[in-house]
């Protein structure tokens, strides 16, 4: 219903959000925009006074080049993923966005320096962190279950099949990783022919293996059908399955690659002094922490990272089910965009030439 | 029924029943022997059992008891393709996807015949059916006569000492279906093989065979050269089913070898030709034919009183239905002579008949 | 008698005409005129659907094969340059002069990341090079070669200036080109490219292989399915027609997914053997997520796409055809091959070019239950549309694909005469 409000609106050029004292949200619905209302929205309101709505898209990347070409945006803050981000700000369709409006993390370190590196860029601020691990059941490895990203590509330790994205993004970074890389040094190897070279040689290692996987929702079943013994996944649908499912999935945060997502204001946007007063109130330390405990998404920030409590209305720890727990950020590397939106074509012609041959 | 084996023999059913589901016989006990260059004609409504015969005889139908020799050999154990038996099929059958040339050609390939001696039989069998133009035509391309003619030629062709009609004119209208009757009859005549047809149509079968056997319920009501099946019918079903009658109930009087005395509804009385019908003082059939009735007779002894109910111009006779003793249909066919009776509608006249023609026939 | 008199006045002589004089073809032009008006008003709305809905976006879709225009609309300038320069020529300072104006204007009209993905197709890594530079645009000065080499050295790769020059040209065929595994060298020569790249006429082959297996996998499995179907009573007949359509009706991902529960390792057969002691439990045998996985689960799924052709030939292939061959001597072996199988072509023609049009372009069951080496080129098609959104690449392949299949019914024409299909 409001998605149709925000069309039509678009199209009649009528503004709804007039009143100064109001910030309109894209947002995509669902747990994720609870999470939102929570740590969020509703702070916000209490201390500002200023009023939020909320409305939702099924991705808000895709409405903003409209409203922005259309030179009629109703709209003042939308969440979208890291990679579309960088896009639209390409493509000149948000605003930029500087760091030293946000606030300073609780002991006076600046923004910029608490966030994790990346996680700020020209036209985003993150608010959350998702990520790539690879997951198991208890029960396949009782006594020693694995425990890093070599752990994944050694059959002799831990026999059985292995579940991974059929694409080569992830799979090269943890490729790489698995065999001795530092994260840091990942995305300057795979730019060279050699490092290309030498993630596949790791793939090959156990490309017999390999079960593909395309949509989010297959690496917990072939877990649980036992088809595989270990599998790459999104960290938040092993989190649900073990959760609300009660199967016993563990995640092994060593190799992750995580990604983020968060705020960007279209160019345009008629409240966009209040839009960047929300900005920078719900990327602070406290709420990006209660927002955790609503979604298995990390907090950008290293200063939230403590604060995390429990899983909202339990009393087990949210923060171990974090990719960006102090623990499980030991061994992990920041997707980058920029890497892929340049080697996208050519890494993925060779994945698909080593997944045919 | 006694099988009657004669020397020449050369069909022989022997006590064959046949049932498809167990419940119901299709043919009930059949016994019949057809002698060799023989043209026999299974005649009867559709349901009788006929067709299954010919099947069972072709080897497409098994019996479910009983045997069938085919020159002497039984036959039950021999799959179709080793029985020799050429078949016309009402459908004919002619292989869509070959010419005419090949469909006559398949018969002789199958059974190894060299190229050129193929060529010379089939050439030989178009032209015994006038269709020697014809061999490189597809079948579709031929009208419903033709084709026909190419059925039987294929039938013929391996030259096989028995071929079985299965109703092969059906298709054709009447005047192509009267003139194909006497081609078939005269091949048959020509070539000396044995024809067993099945057909239900009564002219068709009067006109071409050396016997016919009636075929109803499963049984052969009667087996006899046509002219005994059209005029000594040994029951009320063959006097009905061959030819058009007339049907009068009466009551025998007395009898005297075949020459009974009946009287008629009406009191008056008349001789007739027992065939079937019970003792003295039972309940009888007259069965008369339409063509053997006389209008207004000279002699007074069959005679009865008649009223013209409705009068049909057909050309070459008058087709009168009368009222006789109650009855509404009874039909006359008065030739048309110069010396015609002009009758009328609702005239009152008399009718009469020899009393050889009047066949007492029992009551079922 | 009219006709004749009138004929004799008419314009040329033994030309018919009608009472009045009017030539008769023009009179049955006249009379048929609004027949066929009326008889073309019944038809244009599905004409007009067809035309919107089918011939404008496939059209549009080859179109878009051979058309790209995001570099010569963005970089006018660097085009003009090289338009001037023959093919081999090194980028001089007036090329740099020309290409940071474009990038001036790209940074302006944040045009930068479409033109830097059009050339990332030709020469990988490019897109952030066009971002970066665009971003830097004002702080680029003369001497201009040297500011790009401070930027990036790949500024002065000759190879780079060969793939602007190849998207320098709306209308290109190097899609096409990589759909078959070529590219152009700095020279502008075709060559292929490096092994480890090569995948498309591998796929392309696999595909038109494993489409050929399922057919004919279909046919066998068909052709008796078919018969028994046609020769059963027709009460009969009808339950078993609805055991054919079931999967008709069930969802595609509904069937897929049931073949993998039945297939995959600890699956129903699989624990089936293992129980009955014919394999060991870590012997387990692999019957998906490879090759045998996409041709089990494609072959059940386009079974009916077989039977139904075939139903409807045999259907009225009367029994007598079989019996007139029989009684003429015919064993019920060369009955079937001489008699009855001939007749059958149509339906066998009509079944498999189905099955073959359909599998080549399958794309969901290969996905699930293909695993790496049951992958067929309409996976490679639907990744180039939904994740590399290079959707002149995937044009370029779906219309390969398209020609191989209309080459296909073309042969087929030939060898076996389209008006002997027979659908239904």
């Amino acid at each position: 219903m409001k998605k149709i409000l925000i069309m039509t609106t678009a199209l009649t050029g009528m503004s709804f959000a007039a009143s100064a004292q109001e910030v309109t949200v894209l947002g995509w619905g669902g747990a994720y925009a609870n999470s939102h209302v929570q740590a969020y929205f509703t702070p916000f309101t209490e201390e500002t006074g200023i009023k939020i709505v909320s409305v939702d898209a099924d991705n808000p990347a895709t409405p903003i080049k409209a409203m922005v070409e259309a030179n009629n945006v109703t709209i003042d803050v939308a969440s979208v993923e890291n990679a579309d981000a960088i896009r639209l700000c390409d493509e000149g369709l948000l605003e930029e966005l500087d760091a030293s409006i946000l606030t300073p993390a609780p002991d006076g370190t600046a923004a910029a320096d608490d966030f994790l590196p990346g996680t700020i860029n020209d036209c985003l601020v993150a608010t959350d962190v998702f990520s790539t691990v690879y997951a198991y059941d208890e029960t396949t490895f009782p006594d020693s279950p694995p425990t890093t990203i070599a752990d994944f590509f050694d059959l002799e330790a831990f026999p059985g099949k292995r579940g991974m994205r059929k694409s080569a993004k992830v799979n090269l970074e943890m490729a790489l990783m698995a065999d001795g890389v530092a994260p840091g040094d990942v995305y300057d190897m795979l730019e060279t022919d050699e490092g290309v070279d030498r993630a596949f040689a790791k793939l090959d290692t156990i490309k017999d293996s390999i079960v593909w996987w395309e949509a989010g929702a297959q690496p917990p079943q072939l877990l649980a059908d036992g088809e595989v013994a270990l599998t790459t996944a999104y960290n938040g649908r092993i989190f649900n399955a073990a959760q609300t499912e009660g199967k016993p999935f563990k995640m092994v945060f060593d190799g992750q690659v995580y990604e983020f997502e968060g705020w960007v204001v279209p160019k345009g946007a008629p409240n966009l002094e209040d839009a960047k007063k929300f900005i920078a109130f719900s990327t602070g330390t406290e709420p990006l922490a209660r927002a955790a405990e609503y979604i298995p998404y990390g907090p950008p920030r290293k200063s939230s990272a403590a604060l995390v409590g429990n899983v909202h209305g339990t009393d087990i720890p949210m923060v171990p089910n974090l990719p960006t727990a102090e623990a499980n950020l030991a061994n992990a590397l920041s997707s980058s965009n920029e890497f892929w939106a340049d080697q996208d074509t050519e890494l993925n012609e060779r994945f698909n030439a080593w997944l045919a041959g | 029924m006694a099988v009657e084996t004669g020397d020449a023999a050369f069909v022989v059913f022997d006590q064959v029943q046949k049932s498809y589901d167990g419940e119901t016989l299709v043919v009930k006990d059949l016994n019949l022997a057809i002698g060799k260059g023989e043209f026999l004609t299974m005649l009867g409504p559709s349901g009788s059992g006929k067709t299954t015969c010919l099947m069972m005889l072709a080897g497409f139908e098994t019996a479910t008891h009983g045997e069938i020799l085919l020159d002497g050999r039984p036959i039950n154990n021999i799959p179709p393709h080793r029985r020799g038996i050429g078949m016309v099929f009402q459908s004919y059958a002619l292989f869509p996807h070959m010419t005419v040339g090949e469909n006559l050609s398949f018969p002789l390939e199958v059974r190894g015949l060299e190229r050129t001696l193929r060529e010379t039989k089939v050439k030989r069998a178009l032209e015994m059916v006038q269709m020697g133009a014809f061999a490189g035509r597809r079948p579709a391309q031929l009208s419903g006569g033709q084709q026909q003619r190419i059925a039987l030629a294929r039938a013929l062709v391996f030259e096989p000492d028995l071929v079985l009609m299965d109703e092969p004119l059906g298709a054709l209208d009447k005047q192509l279906r009267e003139h194909m009757q006497y081609e078939i009859k005269h091949l048959h005549e020509n070539l000396g093989i044995t024809v067993v047809y099945v057909t239900h149509d009564q002219s068709e079968a009067l006109t071409m065979s050396d016997r016919v056997a009636v075929f109803n319920d499963g049984v052969i009501q009667q087996l006899a050269s046509p002219q005994d099946l059209y005029e000594r019918p040994e029951n009320s079903f063959v006097a009905q089913f061959i030819g058009e009658n007339n049907k009068l109930p009466a009551k025998i009087l007395s009898r005297v070898g075949n020459d009974v005395t009946v009287e008629l509804p009406d009191g008056s009385t008349g001789r007739a030709n027992a065939v079937s019908c019970g003792g003295v003082g039972s309940a009888t059939l007259l069965s008369i034919r339409p063509e053997r009735i006389v209008v207004d007779p000279m002699d007074d002894t069959n005679a009865t009183d008649a009223t013209v109910r409705e009068l049909i111009y057909l050309g070459d006779h008058i087709r009168c239905r009368l009222s006789v003793h109650g009855s509404e249909d009874f039909i006359v066919k008065v030739p048309n002579s110069s010396r015609k009776h002009l009758l009328t509608v609702g005239q009152r006249t008399r009718v009469g008949w020899a009393a050889e023609d009047a066949r007492a026939l029992g009551t079922q | 008698m009219a006709e004749i008199s009138s004929s004799a006045a008419g314009p040329a002589p033994g030309r018919l005409t009608t009472a009045d004089g009017i030539p008769l073809k023009t009179a049955l032009a006249a009379a048929e005129a609004r027949a066929r008006r009326r008889a073309l008003l019944l038809v244009l709305p599905l004409l007009l659907f067809i035309l919107v809905t089918f011939v404008a976006p496939i059209g549009q879709m080859l179109h878009r094969s051979v058309y790209n225009p995001s570099f010569p609309q963005n970089m006018p300038a660097t085009v003009a340059w090289i338009r001037d320069a023959p093919v081999g020529t090194a980028p001089d300072e007036a090329a740099f002069e020309a290409l940071a104006a474009d990038l001036r204007a790209a940074d302006e009209n944040k045009t930068a990341g479409v033109v830097g993905t059009r050339v990332n197709y030709e020469y990988p890594g490019s897109r952030s090079m066009f971002t970066k530079a665009a971003r830097a645009a004002d702080k680029i000065t003369p001497p201009f070669r040297a500011a790009f080499e401070d930027l990036d050295s790949d500024w002065t790769d000759p190879e780079l200036w060969q793939a602007m020059r190849a998207t320098a040209s709306a209308y290109t065929a190097n899609f096409y080109l990589a759909a078959l595994d070529r590219t152009r060298d700095v020279a502008g020569h075709v060559v292929q490219v490096e092994e480890d790249r090569q995948v498309y006429v591998k796929l392309f082959v696999r595909t038109l292989a494993l489409s050929l297996l399922i057919t004919v996998l279909t046919f066998f499995l068909a052709y008796p399915i078919a018969h028994l179907l046609a020769t059963l009573p027709l009460r009969h007949s009808n339950l078993l027609m609805i055991f054919v359509l079931l999967p008709f009706w069930t969802s595609l991902l509904v069937r897929t997914t049931a073949w993998i529960v039945l297939l995959q390792s600890q699956g129903v057969v699989n624990n089936t053997l293992v129980a009955s002691g014919l394999v060991a439990d870590e012997a387990r045998i692999q019957m998906i997520y490879n090759q045998t996985g996409t041709v089990v689960a494609m072959t059940h799924i386009l079974l009916p796409f077989m039977v139904l052709p075939l139903y409807s030939v045999m259907r009225p292939i009367n029994p007598s055809y079989v019996r007139a061959a029989r009684s003429l001597g015919a064993t019920s072996w060369t009955a079937f091959r001489r008699i009855y199988f001939p007749q059958t072509i149509p339906g066998i023609g009509a079944g498999a070019l189905l099955v073959f049009i359909l599998a080549v372009g399958y794309y969901i069951t290969p996905a699930l239950v293909g695993g790496s080496d049951g992958q067929l080129i309409s996976n490679l098609i639907a990744f180039h549309m939904t994740k590399s959104l290079n959707w002149s690449m995937a044009a370029a392949l779906a219309a390969i694909l398209l020609a191989g299949v209309l080459v296909l019914y073309w042969l087929y024409d030939r060898l076996i005469g389209i008006d002997n299909l027979k659908l239904g």
